[in-house]
Parts: structure tokens; C-alpha cells; sequence
């Protein structure tokens, strides 16, 4: 059901390592329970994010959720694309609608985080 | 999420299920916030017709020689005008005029009167209902009776086909009985909570499944759809209509929220006329308005509202709206700053959001029978 090729958070965000960079976005799981997504606040190239804290808000026509950067470091690339058509998040979240690029500070936080058949565990457990 | 041990199940929560839906808490019950999707829910009941199960409301009937009596004295509007069959929509209010709940009212019989009145609020209703109704006989029938909504501009078409019946002149607030939907005796008024033309159906509890079934199958046709709590909020919020226990509440009055024109000074007695008789002689303080906000950060519930970098009061509902494709919402502001044009800044995250008073409500369907033709 989740790409093996990456990790995720608890918070369901996934990440996917490029060469030391982290490329970040919210799984399908989260698109689906957030529904209708118009409306997405990223931070700026070059903001320092820490693992587990706010970097950005999601907005869909039923709440606003923050969210959570998987790992620390500092935001290279941020996709602007997604920034103006957020309804790719409910469309492609796995692809085309990734958030942001962060280079990793902190690298053992790259094991803190759930292979797929984990992070597939726990949606289960989330699951009514 | 759902702790469903502590929570209530309506009898259509198999058929919810299996139509998708993802269930909730909401009041004490497990209900479905949504099926296909939000937005394709509330445009399906825009433009075609959706069926919503709202059988958490509650019922609770007035009844015998000193019912209107009672009746009078519980609610603000006026229900000495109504014939049998016939409703409105009315606050329920305390002394201090603040709103105890909001609901709907018809006069089922000579001598008796039927108040739906919200999830939320029904325990707490109904004892004060039983406190000031005698000598009035009051029974609560909420264990046995289901409602389900029919909304939308195919609405008429799908139930006068699924009972057989013809619909089209059953006038707004009017209450039709001995319909028959998939063989269940039901009880149809011509009401609802989106702004668009609609009914909504009661029949005994265990019989709903039947009801819900029929009136899914004669809505195939017509693009039906199953909605849930998420729709049913931006659906009601762009018709302008309150949500008791966000809206208003206790604290807030009719007069403040928009609905002076269910407050009735020309009839006798009511609990909180005092109160609302000096709140209109001196002026409200403050009012409930509705605003349009700029850009795609959405001011929702609990967001502070500034005028002229000044707090000026807080947001009770805010959503994206599907219809106008912007945020929208209610909140109370200072009398003085309630004008329609009037700039507001929001606080969302953090930051200000610009924004501006306009009238309610922020969508109006074209044509068709209207809420209550007779009161707005």
C-alpha cells in the first residue's frame, strides 16, 4: 500500500533520501483523511526546521493541520507547484505533490523513522 | 479518534458503512463525516440531491388541553398562528435571553406540538422543557424515531417518486403524514439545514434502513449521493444558518445572532423576554456577521477578529467555502463595526488575514420554496 522506497513519520508525513537530503511530503493516508485540500503554507529556502515540530499548515475544507518536519535540518527547495494547485496533495501525494527538500542535520533521526510495513501497521491501528 | 464504546449508533450505521463512510464522534454519536468526499457531497446537494442521516436529533412532544400554553412560554417565536401541519424554526431561550437551543417546531394535532431539537443539547432540553411545560404532558420519542434529509433541487423528484406521492405542494415548514417510503409509514416536512429545497423524513427507528434504501434507489437517476457532517457544516454555513454550540449558545442572543425576526414581542409571556425587551430598547452590544475572507488561509472557530488593529470579537464558524471557492464565516463583532464593508483582519497561525463584513447569507439558491416565506 506505501512506497518502500522511503520512511515515515508517525505523523504522516513520508521522507525520501536523496543523497543526503530528505525530500518530504504527507502520505496518502493523511490526503484522505484531510479531504479537499486548498490550501497549503510552506517555509521559506533556507528556514531551519527540528524533527517532530511544526514547519508548515495544510489547510482542507474541513480543518488545518500543521505540519510535522520528520527530520531537522535546513529547507533547500520548497515546490512551488504544490503551493498553487494544493489539490495535487489529494491527487499525487506520494509524487508530484511533495512539500519540501530538507539537508539533514541531524542523520541517526533518519532511523527513528517507520519503514513502510510499520507505518502500515500503525495506519491499520488508526483505521475505524 | 472514535472511542465507539461510549458512543450511540443510529440504525443506519451498517448502511453508512457500507457505503464508505468514515465514521465520528459527534454528540454522543458515531455518524459518518463523509463518504466520496466533502466537496463532492455538498456540490451533489447544490446541484442534484444528497440523503443525510440526522437521526442523533432529537424528538420531544408537547401535548394536551395546555400544550400551546406551554409551547409559548418555552420558545421565543410565535406558534398561536400555526394549523395543524404547519412549523418554524425558533430559539428556546433562558431568562437571561441566552439560547438554550435552537430548533424547529409543527403542530401535529390539535393539542400537540413535536420539537426537534439538537444532538448535543437533548438532555439538557428536555429537562428544562419537563420544568416549564406543566401542566402540558411531555414525552420524549427520540429512542423510536430515525430522520433522515433529502436535499437538493432534485429532492421533490426523488421522494415523490420513491412514495408515490406528490410533493409539489407541500409549501416550506409544512408537515405531511401517512406517506409511504419503501413500504415504512413516514412523516415528510418540507425543511432543512443547506439552503437548498428539501425534506426531512421521520419513521420508526428500526424501519430507517427501508427509508434509506428506497429513497437511495430512487435517487440513482438523479446522481444521489450519501452525505455526511462535514458537508452538512459548509452546506449550512453558506445558507447562513447557526450552529448551536458554536454559533450560539447560553451566551449569546437571538438578537445578537441573526435571528431577531424569530423573537416574537407581540405575543404573551416567554421565558427571556425581559432580558430581550431591554437588550432591544438599549441596543446589543455586539453582533453576529458574516465575513469573506482574502487568499486560502481559512479564519476558522476560536480565531481572534481585529478592527483597526483593535480585538474586536472571535470567530464562532469558518470554512472554505465549496460554492464561493473562498473562506468564509460567522463571528461576533462590536454594533458598531457590524456594517457590511466593514474591514476585518483575522488571526490565523499568527497572522493577520484580511477580510470584510458581508450580508447573510453567502449563498442563495435561485428559485423554489424558501425557508419560511412568511417570517424573513
Amino acid at each position: 500500500m506505501f512506497p518502500t522506497d522511503r520512511r515515515y513519520s508517525r505523523d504522516h508525513e513520508w521522507a525520501q533520501k536523496e543523497n543526503g537530503r530528505v525530500r518530504i511530503g504527507i502520505t496518502s493516508f493523511a490526503a484522505e483523511r484531510l479531504s479537499d485540500v486548498v490550501f497549503v503554507e510552506l517555509p521559506k529556502a533556507g528556514a531551519e526546521v527540528r524533527a517532530g515540530q511544526a514547519f508548515g499548515a495544510i489547510e482542507s475544507v474541513k480543518a488545518a493541520s500543521d505540519l510535522y518536519a520528520p527530520v531537522s535540518g535546513s529547507v533547500v527547495e520548497i515546490n512551488q507547484a504544490v503551493v498553487e494547485r494544493p489539490e495535487t496533495i489529494n491527487q499525487d501525494p506520494h509524487g508530484e505533490a511533495w512539500m519540501v527538500v530538507i539537508a539533514m542535520s541531524v542523520p541517526e533521526e533518519w532511523n527513528h523513522l517507520l519503514d513502510a510495513e510499520a507505518y502500515e501497521a500503525l495506519v491499520g491501528a488508526e483505521q475505524t | 479518534m472514535t472511542d465507539g464504546a461510549a458512543l450511540r449508533r443510529t440504525p443506519l450505521y451498517e448502511a453508512h458503512r457500507a457505503a464508505g463512510g468514515r465514521m465520528v464522534a459527534f454528540a454522543g454519536w458515531e455518524m459518518p463525516v463523509q463518504y466520496a468526499g466533502l466537496v463532492e457531497e455538498h456540490l451533489a446537494v447544490r446541484t442534484r440531491v444528497g440523503l443525510f442521516d440526522v437521526s442523533h436529533m432529537g424528538e420531544v412532544l408537547i401535548e394536551g388541553p395546555r400544550a400551546l400554553e406551554a409551547v409559548q412560554r418555552l420558545i421565543t417565536n410565535d406558534a398561536r398562528r400555526l394549523a395543524v401541519g404547519q412549523g418554524l424554526y425558533t430559539p428556546m431561550c433562558n431568562p437571561a435571553g441566552g439560547v438554550i437551543d435552537d430548533l424547529t417546531l409543527f403542530r401535529t394535532a390539535d393539542q400537540e406540538y413535536l420539537l426537534i431539537v439538537n444532538a448535543g443539547t437533548h438532555a439538557n432540553d428536555l429537562s428544562w422543557i419537563q420544568e416549564h411545560a406543566a401542566p402540558a404532558v411531555v414525552r420524549d420519542l427520540s429512542d423510536g424515531v430515525a430522520l433522515l434529509a433529502l436535499q437538493g433541487p432534485m429532492a421533490e423528484a426523488v421522494l415523490s417518486a420513491a412514495s408515490g406521492t406528490g410533493l409539489a405542494a407541500l409549501p416550506p415548514f409544512h408537515r405531511l403524514e401517512g406517506v409511504h417510503v419503501g413500504g415504512v409509514p413516514v412523516a415528510v416536512t418540507r425543511t432543512g439545514y443547506t439552503g437548498e429545497d428539501g425534506f426531512e423524513i421521520a419513521s420508526r427507528w428500526d424501519a430507517a434502513p427501508r427509508v434509506w434504501e428506497a429513497l437511495t434507489e430512487a435517487g440513482r437517476p438523479h446522481g444521489l449521493v450519501p452525505v455526511g457532517l462535514g458537508a452538512r457544516d459548509t452546506l449550512r454555513l453558506e445558507a447562513g444558518m447557526m450552529l448551536y454550540g458554536q454559533d450560539i449558545d447560553e451566551t449569546t442572543s437571538p438578537l445578537e445572532a441573526p435571528l431577531a425576526w424569530t423573537v416574537k414581542f407581540d405575543k404573551e409571556e416567554f421565558i427571556g423576554r425581559p432580558a430581550l425587551e431591554q437588550q432591544r430598547r438599549e441596543g446589543v452590544a455586539r453582533r453576529l456577521v458574516g465575513f469573506e475572507a482574502d487568499g486560502r488561509a481559512i479564519p476558522r472557530h476560536g480565531c481572534a477578529i481585529f478592527v483597526a488593529g483593535e480585538r474586536a470579537g472571535t470567530v464562532t464558524s469558518g470554512t472554505f467555502s465549496p460554492s464561493l471557492r473562498r473562506p468564509i464565516g460567522m463571528g461576533y463583532v462590536p454594533r458598531g463595526t457590524s456594517a457590511p464593508g466593514v474591514g476585518l483582519q483575522i488571526e490565523v497561525r499568527g497572522a493577520p488575514v484580511p477580510a470584510r463584513v458581508v450580508k447573510l447569507p453567502f449563498y442563495r439558491r435561485a428559485q423554489g420554496p424558501t425557508e419560511d416565506p412568511t417570517e424573513r
